[in-house]
């Protein structure tokens, strides 16, 4: 799990430093231990991420197991929790984003009402 | 099947009780909620479940040395440290010395988009990490049921809480899991379904506009308890639960008496009430029930001792003032400490409550004598039963304690006052009746000892009265025909006074003139005796003298019959 994080983690970082732009999306996702429900989480929000905000994001990932405390300040109840950061307002997704439009639509990336078409 | 059942009473045996601290609760639950497992706290909005966990948790740490772990869902740790800081509990100092932890989880629905599958890990890490930090052995977790409200997938939920459940079982943790009442079923979302062990139903509700709360042990797997609603308090000192301490009827029993304060009934109860007995006193308005009442306090203060007065009618100073009246300085045995008085209306909260804040100013002031003046205007907040439950447990509570007690009560019309009273007389030892009786134009009380158990007493109705230097009792004019009371009385005494009077100084006459005609014919008696005498001394001399003149006429016979022998002329001569 650390190195995968830490492979993730570094190259999003960097290309949130050359994407320059207004709008930054910070993403942090919390998980449980390494489960192949957090590993399917990650690969599916990193999947949405580049198809969708290429270059304008970064991904954080945070082991609760390691870092207990750190649930109360987001309010993570359930894992996996998806937190977008910025931009503000604060969203939450819960669950391993299995379900893209669910995703997109949690994250503000496509309006509620456009969803059937 | 025999096997494992001889194997699960075993287990049951050697169920482990958690000490609530909170009073009365422990008592129906003999000893405290299944150490180790969790125990379900369900009532509607406002019964007070958030309180008795959070009671649960606080005197755990300050009773028994259990540091706990409080997880709100609805309150904010300032929220709940704010709401319990009347009762004297400190939480912020709790938390700083590490024995408590709060955390309040704040579900926001309209921030939340599930989807795919997830699991409740954030809480159980949550929980973890604040029970490793105080070393927690006691866990609330306030209100689950939130979850519910704001996660949809119902499935994952419940999955979930039964790990959750599981999982504090393993932990060790005592856990009170708070749910809502739902429509038919005793939570909303049906959790009795995952915390089965225990399950205490709060009620709050409202009768005749006066509310009252009620706390019930559904179920309690593997331990006895008590099965009833008990009444259920919350007041400055948190909840108290009431249970009816009349399991058994064995508290002991004195033969010492007590004076009552009242010399003439004492002599007619043949010494005075029994200590820890239960005294009515009832009576129609006017007829002097609190006075008696104040002259046992009175008695009980100036022997020393001390005496609790629940007023539901009068203010104290009403009381001590009136009472001044005829005789009775309140105000000194309450400036010494001796009186106390709780006064308050009865209508200001429920029976319970008053019941409870009874409970409450005994065991602080641990009176020898109760008197609660009157007992009737509780009917105002409470029927006859429960009423009688109340009393019922008051005297109880009472005797168990060794303390004397005394109840006024109130009876309207004259007649039907032994009917009326049936409810509560056969609770009570003693019963003492008063009575107003009119006759010619006044009202005189009559005091009558209905029963008194296992002591002779007077069947003898007495006239009562109130005067400047106290109570007294007078026996009532019996006479024939009449049974005379008051002026009356005082009237018919006079009247017989003076017929006595008049019967003595007529037979008085009657013996002056039997004596004066006694003394009149002793006197012609004397004086008959001596004209007897002077008869006799006549007869005497009167004999005497015709002898000597017949002596005398026979002589001179003799000489004449000599003269005419001797010389005839001589005897012309």
């Amino acid at each position: 799990m650390p190195t995968k994080t830490e492979r993730t983690k570094t190259p999003r970082r960097s290309s949130r430093k050359t994407a320059v732009e207004p709008e930054t999306w910070n993403l942090r996702l919390y998980v449980a231990g390494q489960t192949s429900r957090s590993i399917a989480a990650l690969e599916n929000l990193e999947r949405i991420c580049q198809e969708h905000l290429a270059g304008k994001y970064s991904i954080e990932v945070i082991d609760l197991l390691k870092d207990p405390k750190l649930a109360r300040g987001d309010q993570i109840l359930a894992v996996p929790t998806l937190v977008r950061k910025l931009p503000e307002p604060v969203r939450k997704i819960i669950g391993d984003l299995s379900n893209q439009e669910r995703v997109l639509v949690g994250l503000d990336l496509r309006p509620k009402q456009l969803e059937p078409s | 099947m025999p096997k494992k059942k001889a194997a699960r009473s075993r287990a049951l045996a050697a169920l482990e009780k958690c000490p609530t601290g909170i009073t009365g609760l422990d008592e129906i639950t003999f000893g405290g909620l299944p150490r180790g497992r969790a125990t379900l706290v369900t009532g509607s909005a406002g019964s007070g479940k958030t309180l008795l966990a959070m009671e649960f948790i606080v005197r755990g740490i300050r009773d028994f040395g259990e540091p706990g772990v409080f997880m709100a869902f609805e309150e904010t740790a300032e929220e709940l440290a704010a709401n319990v800081a009347s009762l004297g509990f400190d939480l912020d100092e709790l938390i700083r010395r590490k024995q408590l932890a709060i955390d309040y989880v704040r579900l926001e629905r309209s921030e939340i988009e599930e989807t795919g599958e997830y699991s409740l890990d954030g809480l159980f890490i949550r929980l973890d990490s604040m029970i490793q930090e105080v070393g927690a052995k006691r866990v609330v977790i306030d209100t689950i049921e939130a979850l519910f409200a704001n996660l949809s997938d119902e499935g994952i939920l419940r999955a979930e809480l039964r790990r959750l459940f599981r999982w504090l079982k393993d932990k060790g943790v005592t856990a009170i899991i708070t749910g809502e009442q739902g429509q038919n079923t005793l939570t909303r979302h049906g959790l009795e379904e995952y915390v089965s062990d225990c399950v205490i139903f709060l009620d709050h509700r409202v009768v005749d506009q006066i509310a009252t709360r009620r706390l019930r042990v559904v179920k309690y797997r593997g331990s006895a308890h008590g099965t009833n609603e008990y009444p259920t308090m919350i007041d400055e000192h948190g909840l108290t639960v009431l249970p009816i301490s009349s399991l058994g009827l064995d508290y002991p029993v004195s033969n010492e008496r007590v004076s009552t304060g009242i010399d003439g009934l004492d002599t007619m109860l043949g010494g005075g009430y029994y200590r820890a007995s239960s005294i009515l006193v009832s009576g129609s308005a006017g007829t002097g029930k609190s006075s008696i009442a104040t002259a046992f306090a009175d008695r009980v203060c100036r022997d020393g001792q001390c005496c609790l007065y629940f007023a539901f009618e009068e203010a104290p100073a009403q009381i001590v003032r009136n009472m001044a009246s005829i005789g009775y300085d309140l105000d000194k045995w309450v400036r010494k400490g001796l009186l106390r008085f709780h006064a308050v209306r009865s209508t200001l909260y429920g029976l319970e409550q008053h019941l409870g804040s009874a409970h409450k100013q005994v065991s602080d002031f641990q009176p020898a004598v109760v008197i609660v003046d009157p007992i009737t205007n509780l009917t105002a907040i409470g029927d006859e039963r429960e009423i009688k439950s109340m009393l019922t447990r008051i005297i109880d509570f009472l005797k168990g304690l060794g303390v004397t007690a005394l109840f006024t009560s109130l009876t309207s019309g004259g007649h039907t006052a032994e009917q009326s009273e049936v409810g509560i007389s056969s609770l009570m030892d003693t019963w003492l009746l008063l009575r107003n009786v009119e006759d010619a134009g006044e009202r005189n009380r009559l005091l009558f000892i209905l029963k008194s158990r296992g002591m002779a007493h007077s069947n003898q109705v007495r006239e009562f009265l109130l005067t400047d230097g106290g109570i007294g009792l007078r026996e009532v004019y019996v006479g024939p025909g009449a049974v005379l009371a008051g002026s009356a009385r005082v009237a018919q005494e006079a009247r017989d006074r003076s017929q006595v009077n008049g019967e003595r100084q007529s037979a008085a006459r009657r013996r002056r003139e039997l004596e004066q005609e006694q003394a009149l014919v002793t006197a012609q008696l004397e004086a008959l005796r001596v004209k007897t005498a002077s008869l006799t001394e006549e007869l005497q001399a009167l004999g005497s003298s015709e002898e000597a003149r017949l002596d005398t006429a026979a002589r001179q016979r003799e000489e004449m019959t000599r003269l005419r022998g001797a010389t005839p002329e001589q005897a012309h001569r």
